[in-house]
């Protein structure tokens, strides 16, 4: 690691750490920042760096949402009546009762959707192409529907997660999902990072530019692409834990299992700040939050009109997302070494 | 869980009847499916959302009392003529591109639809009455309201006079060039651009008329669009493209199922069966492709 880098790491973290306390009326909005960020980056390694375009991811998400939330209640409380109370304060968690609980649901919600990963990755990584993407496609809104049918977990009427405990402070609450969001956003970018320089990624990226060839060449692409896979699973399945506390109340179809959000969400981003990079889904979710929550509330209703002209355009004119056209414009930066009669051809060229 | 379908031969009648005419619906939109995909290279993922929209003109007309089966006229008249302007905007941009930019630029179609959709005509599920009146087979046991048997018929006559036109016309000929050899139909003094928007556009109309159809006889919902994109993309999948008899065969069969799906499952279940047989099909296409694939190494 050179220093400049250390330097902007160091920035960063210290930013990370000092935000909540410059724009103490911004703690939820950054929060769910960093969950977007960990989404984005992991859905990034399979659509960048794979070429597996998957819808599904939210499939873990949401996995991990009723997961935790149900270890939380479940361990101390029944699980059914709590639902069918809906919210109203028969059970109440003691500070202790809510933090252990947390904390074995986020083991579990990250755990078991990374299981779920590895036994469906088999038959489903092996689609390629658009019937992965509509496969996926399909596995998230299936979830989604089937989960809201089943009554133990709440079905239609939704799920309302365990309301944070009074342990004195008004402020508690912002900090506490603030801070295990950051350390989620921090663990996920270490995971990626030391990922993305070994030659695992070298792997993935041999799968995303030809498969066939890949194997010939004795990789066992499959087993790299359900690792793959897994890892994305497992922290989606941590994110959709933490969101789902943040939030406090879980439906199916319209929290948990958001495939027309969510779920549209994450590729966006990817693709907004560049698929295929380190950096491009970090800018790219960092941009496409501060854009939402600022113009969101002028559009007033029309938001998912604006969302899905915004989906058309990025995806027709900016395909290769904000890292990309910088790539294109200052190839040095990226450690490309581009001959002078290169350029000034393709120069002449366009 | 309910069995009750088993032990009551009537209710399976019904199921299958209801799931016969339903499907014939889905084969419908699933031939306008085939026919884009097969020549354009393209996932519509805004398909269902044609569909509803056609569904929406027919309740249009219901509201200012001209009876709704005239939509099945009117929709398609309207509705290809906003595909091609799709294709003028969006599609055209896309159609040599990745696949997945095509999926990803039409699920943005998709949202941009249902969200007019739900400003235009509310979220409210609708339907337009056609006053056809029911009739009653096997003792009065089975139910079979005649606007079924009247979109069937309506749906068979649009896709037997397609296939005539696809057959005999100019432009017919022209699509089915580009679909075997874009380049080769190029050369030969094919405009491809005409014909993909006129593809497009007519995909549009088909499933204007579906849409009308739909609006008769179920109901309608501005949200309600996915599944029918997914069901029309599983029906291709299993017939293969270019398989009219297939497309037909197999829409059938998937309204059956879900029929008893309803039955059996319970309502609520029934889009989630619909998704998770998507995935269960394609995943067993997977291992039959890995077979053969294993066979010829």
């Amino acid at each position: 690691m050179n220093k400049n880098n250390l330097i902007l790491y160091s920035g960063i973290l210290i930013f990370g750490l000092a935000a909540p306390f410059l724009f103490p009326a911004f703690k939820v909005q950054l929060s769910i920042l960093c969950v977007l960020i960990v989404l984005a980056t992991t859905w990034n390694i399979q659509g960048g760096e794979m070429g597996y375009n998957s819808f599904g991811n939210i499939l873990f998400y949401g996995l991990g949402m009723y997961l935790c939330a149900s270890v939380q209640v479940g361990m101390f409380f029944p699980l059914a009546e709590w639902t069918e109370s809906g919210g109203e304060k028969t059970f109440v968690h003691t500070p202790a009762q809510f933090f252990q609980g947390m904390a074995v649901g986020l083991v579990v919600a990250a755990i078991v959707p990374t299981i779920i990963a590895g036994l469906i990755g088999y038959s489903i990584l092996g689609l390629r192409g658009h019937y992965f993407a509509i496969c996926t496609l399909g596995l998230g809104v299936a979830a989604g529907e089937i989960s809201g049918g089943i009554e133990i977990i709440g079905a239609g009427q939704g799920f309302t997660t365990p309301p944070f405990p009074d342990v004195g402070s008004l402020e508690a609450r912002g900090e506490f999902f603030y801070f295990l969001s950051l350390f989620t956003l921090i663990l996920t970018f270490i995971a990626v990072r030391s990922i993305y320089s070994t030659r695992f990624k070298l792997i993935l990226n041999a799968i995303r530019d030809n498969e066939d060839k890949a194997e010939a060449m004795g990789i066992e692409t499959m087993k790299y692409k359900i690792i793959g896979w897994m890892i994305s699973a497992f922290f989606c399945g941590l994110a959709g834990g933490i969101m789902g506390g943040l939030v406090g109340y879980i439906d199916s179809t319209d929290v948990a299992f958001d495939g027309r959000e969510m779920g549209v969400f994450m590729v966006l981003m990817a693709i907004l700040g560049g698929k295929g990079t380190l950096w491009g889904p970090i800018i790219g979710a960092t941009i496409f939050h501060i854009f939402k929550e600022g113009f969101w509330t002028f559009f007033l209703g029309w938001q998912y009109v604006a969302l899905g002209v915004l989906i058309v355009v990025i995806v027709i004119y900016f395909p290769e997302g904000i890292m990309g056209w910088l790539r294109e414009k200052y190839p040095e930066r990226f450690g490309e070494v581009v001959d002078e009669k290169d350029r000034k051809a393709q120069v002449e060229l366009k | 869980m309910d069995f009750m379908v088993f032990q009551y031969p009537m209710i399976t009648v019904q199921a299958c009847l209801d799931g016969i005419l339903l499907g014939i619906l889905f084969a419908l939109i699933a031939y306008g499916m085939a026919l884009q995909w097969g020549v354009m290279n393209i996932i519509n993922i805004a398909q269902g959302d044609l569909v509803i929209l056609g569904g929406y003109i027919a309740y249009f007309m219901y509201l200012y009392g001209i009876h709704p089966a005239w939509g099945v006229i009117v929709a398609p008249v309207i509705m290809y003529f906003l595909g091609v302007l799709i294709y003028k905007l969006v599609i055209n941009k896309v159609v040599d591109r990745d696949l997945f930019i095509s999926i990803l630029a039409t699920f943005g179609i998709s949202i941009l639809f249902m969200q007019l959709m739900n400003f235009a005509f509310g979220a409210d599920v609708v339907l337009a009455n056609s006053d056809y009146g029911t009739t009653m087979l096997f003792n009065n046991n089975v139910v079979l309201p005649n606007s079924k048997l009247f979109s069937a018929f309506i749906s068979i006559l649009f896709a037997i006079c397609l296939v005539i036109y696809m057959k005999k016309s100019k432009l017919g000929r022209a699509i089915r060039a580009t679909a075997q050899n874009a380049r080769a139909a190029k050369i030969l003094g094919v405009d491809t651009e005409k014909v993909y928007a006129a593809t497009f556009g007519i995909n549009a109309a088909l499933c204007g008329v579906a849409g009308a159809l739909i609006s008769i006889t179920f109901t309608i919902h501005p949200y309600m669009g996915l599944p029918y994109t997914i069901r029309s993309f599983m029906i291709v999948i299993v017939a293969g493209l270019g398989n009219l008899p297939g497309v037909a065969m197999s829409g059938m069969g998937l309204g059956v199922f879900e029929e008893f799906a309803d039955y059996i499952l319970g309502t609520e279940f029934r889009i989630g069966s619909v998704f998770l047989l998507l995935v269960l099909i394609l995943v067993y296409r997977r291992f039959k492709l890995s077979r053969k694939r294993e066979y010829l190494k």
